[in-house]
C-alpha cells in the first residue's frame, strides 16, 4: 500500500510545498485529494507518478505499479491524431475504443489542433484509461468539460476502477462524489491534511 | 530581369554586364554539351556529400553538446570559431591538407556543421519537458520517446537548419572550387571564364548554380515538410486555476 511518510519537497528552497507530509493510500479503490488551488496537491501526484524525488522522508509501496495519468494540462502530442495519442502501447484498438466510449468516435483521425478544449481533454482521459495501469492519477480531469460530459466520463472511470488505485486531485467536491471517492481534505502550502 | 537589361544597356559593355539575351544564348549553348552536365553533376555530388556529412555531424555535435557539459565546453567554442572564420581562409588552409578533389566537399561540410549544430542544439534545449514527462509516465521507452516525442519536436528546427545549410554549402562549395579548381567543377569553369574574360559564361554558370541551389532547397523543404506535422500547440492548462507548480 502506497505510503508517504514525513515527506519534504520544495521547487524553491524558500517555499516548501510538502513539509513533513504523511499520507497512507489504500491498495485499491478511489481516493480524492480535495483542496484549494495551489495547496500542493498536484505535487503529491507528481511524487506518486515518480516525476519528483522527495528531498526528505520516504515514499513506499509504489514499486512495480504501472502508472497512468491525466495531467493538469492535456499534454497531447500535437503531431499525432486522437487515435494515436490515445494509444501509448502498440494496440491502437484500446485507445480508439475509449475515444468512442467518450463520444469522440467522429474525431479519431483529427489532431489536437483541430479539437476543441473539451474534446482534447477527453482524448487525454481516453489515453489514461487505455493504458494498462495499477495506479491511475487524475489531476483535475474534468476541468473544462460541461456537466453531462464529465458525469459520463466519471461513470466510465468509476466502472473500471475496482482493481486499481485511483487518486483524484480536484477542488470540486462534486467530481469526487461522482467517482465515489474517499475524500482526504487538504490545505496549504505547505500541504497538510485537514481533519 | 528589367534591372539587368537596363544595367546592360547603360553600361554598354558586354565585358562588364552582358545582356540577358546573350547570357541566355550562352547558357543554352553550354547546356547542349555533355561537358556541362558532367561539370554540374560533379559539383552537385561534391557539395551534396559535404552537406549530408555536415548535417549528420552537426546533429551529432548538437546531441553531444546538449548532453555532456564537458563536450559543450570543448566543442562549442571551436564551432563558433569555425562559423566566424572566412570561407577563403579555410579554403587556403585546407588546400595544404586535403586533395583538391575533396576540398569543396570539405569546405561545404565545415560551413554546414556549425549552422546545423547551433539550430538543432537550440531545438534540443527547447524540448518540451511536459511531453517528455508524459513519455516517462506512460513508459514509452527509449525508442518510442525518440520516435514519438523527440524527433517530431526537432523537425521544425532540423528543417530550418537544413535549408540554411544547403544555401551555405552551395556558396562555400563553389567558392572552394574557384580556388582549388578540381577538374569538372562549376567553380573551375567560373574561374576559366574569368581568365578568358568571358563574362556571359560567368553569368551563365552563376545562374546554373543559383537555379540548382534553389531547386535543392525546395526539394529539401518538401521532403522535411511532408514528414512534419502542424506547428506544435502551446501547452495550456485544461481549464481551472493551476496548482502549485514550479
Amino acid at each position: 500500500m502506497p505510503v508517504l511518510e514525513s515527506v519534504d519537497f520544495a521547487y524553491r528552497a524558500d517555499r516548501p510545498v510538502l513539509r513533513g507530509f504523511s499520507l497512507a493510500l489504500p491498495e485499491t479503490g478511489t481516493v480524492c485529494l480535495l483542496g484549494p488551488s495551489g495547496c500542493g496537491k498536484t505535487t503529491v501526484l507528481r511524487v506518486l507518478a515518480g516525476l519528483e524525488t522527495v528531498q526528505a522522508g520516504t515514499v513506499s509501496g509504489l514499486a512495480g505499479r504501472r502508472v497512468s495519468m491525466v495531467f493538469q494540462e492535456n499534454r497531447l502530442l500535437p503531431w499525432e491524431t486522437a487515435r494515436q495519442n490515445a494509444s501509448t502501447r502498440d494496440d491502437a484498438g484500446t485507445g480508439a475504443a475509449w475515444l468512442q466510449a467518450l463520444g469522440l468516435g467522429d474525431s479519431l483521425d483529427r489532431r489536437p489542433g483541430e479539437l476543441s478544449g473539451g474534446m482534447a481533454r477527453r482524448v487525454a482521459i481516453a489515453r489514461a484509461l487505455a493504458a494498462p495501469s495499477d495506479l491511475l492519477l487524475l489531476d483535475e480531469p474534468f476541468a473544462g468539460l460541461d456537466e453531462p460530459t464529465w458525469q459520463d466520463a466519471a461513470r466510465r472511470i468509476a466502472a473500471v476502477g475496482a482493481h486499481r488505485l485511483t487518486v483524484l486531485v480536484t477542488h470540486v467536491p462534486d467530481h469526487a462524489a461522482a467517482l465515489g471517492a474517499a475524500i482526504v481534505r487538504l490545505d496549504g502550502p505547505p500541504l497538510r491534511v485537514v481533519s | 530581369m528589367g534591372v539587368w537589361q537596363l544595367a546592360s544597356v547603360l553600361v554598354g559593355q558586354e565585358l562588364l554586364v552582358p545582356a540577358p539575351a546573350v547570357v541566355g544564348a550562352t547558357l543554352l549553348g553550354m547546356a547542349a554539351t555533355p561537358g556541362f552536365w558532367a561539370v554540374t553533376g560533379w559539383s552537385l555530388l561534391r557539395i551534396l556529400a559535404g552537406f549530408i556529412a555536415g548535417v549528420v555531424a552537426g546533429c551529432g555535435a548538437a546531441a553531444l553538446t546538449t548532453r555532456f557539459r564537458l563536450v559543450d565546453a570543448v566543442l562549442s567554442p571551436a564551432l563558433r570559431v569555425v562559423r566566424a572564420a572566412p570561407v577563403a581562409s579555410f579554403v587556403i588552409l585546407a588546400l595544404v591538407w586535403i586533395p583538391t578533389g575533396r576540398l569543396p566537399a570539405f569546405i561545404a561540410f565545415t560551413m554546414v556543421v556549425p549552422v546545423v549544430w547551433d539550430t538543432v542544439a537550440e531545438g534540443l534545449r527547447r524540448q518540451d519537458r511536459a511531453l517528455l514527462e508524459l513519455a516517462t509516465v506512460f513508459r514509452f521507452g527509449w525508442w518510442q520517446t525518440v520516435r514519438r516525442v523527440r524527433i517530431p519536436s526537432l523537425l521544425p528546427y532540423l528543417s530550418t537548419a537544413a535549408a540554411t545549410g544547403m544555401g551555405l554549402a552551395w556558396k562555400s562549395g563553389i567558392a572552394a572550387e574557384v580556388i582549388a579548381r578540381p577538374p569538372l567543377s562549376i567553380g573551375g569553369q567560373l574561374q576559366d571564364a574569368k581568365v578568358y574574360l568571358d563574362t556571359p559564361a560567368v553569368f551563365a554558370w552563376t545562374i546554373t548554380a543559383v537555379a540548382l541551389s534553389l531547386a535543392l532547397e525546395r526539394l529539401l523543404r518538401r521532403l522535411l515538410g511532408r514528414w512534419n506535422g502542424p506547428a506544435p500547440e502551446r501547452l495550456e492548462p485544461a481549464g481551472g486555476p493551476g496548482d502549485a507548480r514550479p
